[in-house]
């Protein structure tokens, strides 16, 4: 059951990586490195119960919130072209 | 009664690999890049719950189970902002939506 359960998830996991790599706008990509991340989450609960370690789990958890950091500071750089600009509201400091 | 729960439990991760691959083969399909996001975010919403659900039935009343669910919260509260942003900053870099032929964008 599981491992019907994984191979859907490689699945999923192929097809997000196909549009990584077709992706015509960075968006694109930065969309399919954010599926890629999640169904990686849930690939390391799903091998968790496979391999019968519970420790899968705290790695699934700590991933996708690494997952989630990683996009919202590749998307301050694409947006404001560099990582240091103020976001809005925030007057530039002195 | 465990035989009931295994059932639901193989259906429910059944159903949620099925929605992930769906999600992410929308993902490839879809022809501009709001669509797409609309698509992956049936990864992030229906499959991942239903494949935690699964889980969480498989691991009963345990510590597994509690961080399945956090997991599944985490899941709730990152993937929209997650994908809020990415819209905002694609409309802000003036990324065009695919519209229909003669529609236009300024009228409702």
């Amino acid at each position: 059951m599981f491992a019907a359960g994984a191979i859907a998830l490689l699945v999923a996991l192929a097809l997000a990586l196909v549009r990584a790599i077709l992706g015509p706008t960075v968006f694109d990509r930065l969309q399919a490195a954010n599926t890629i991340g999640t169904v990686a989450m849930l690939m390391l609960a799903v091998l968790g119960f496979l391999t019968g370690r519970p420790e899968f789990l705290d790695l699934a958890l700590v991933y996708g919130l690494l997952n989630v950091v990683g996009t919202i500071a590749v998307l301050k750089f694409f947006r404001h072209g560099d990582l240091g600009a103020p976001g809005e509201g925030v007057e530039p400091h002195p | 009664m465990s035989m009931a729960l295994d059932i639901l439990s193989w259906f429910c991760m059944l159903a949620g690999g099925v929605f992930c691959a769906i999600g992410a083969f929308g993902l490839v399909r879809m022809p501009d890049f709001y669509t797409r996001m609309h698509a992956a975010s049936i990864t992030d919403t229906v499959g991942a719950w239903l494949l935690l659900l699964g889980m969480i039935l498989q691991a009963g009343l345990t510590l597994i189970a509690v961080k399945l669910l956090m997991i599944a919260l985490l899941l709730l509260f990152t993937s929209p902002t997650a994908t809020h942003a990415l819209a905002k900053a694609a409309r802000a870099r003036g990324l065009q939506p695919l519209l229909a032929p003669g529609e236009d964008p300024s009228k409702p």
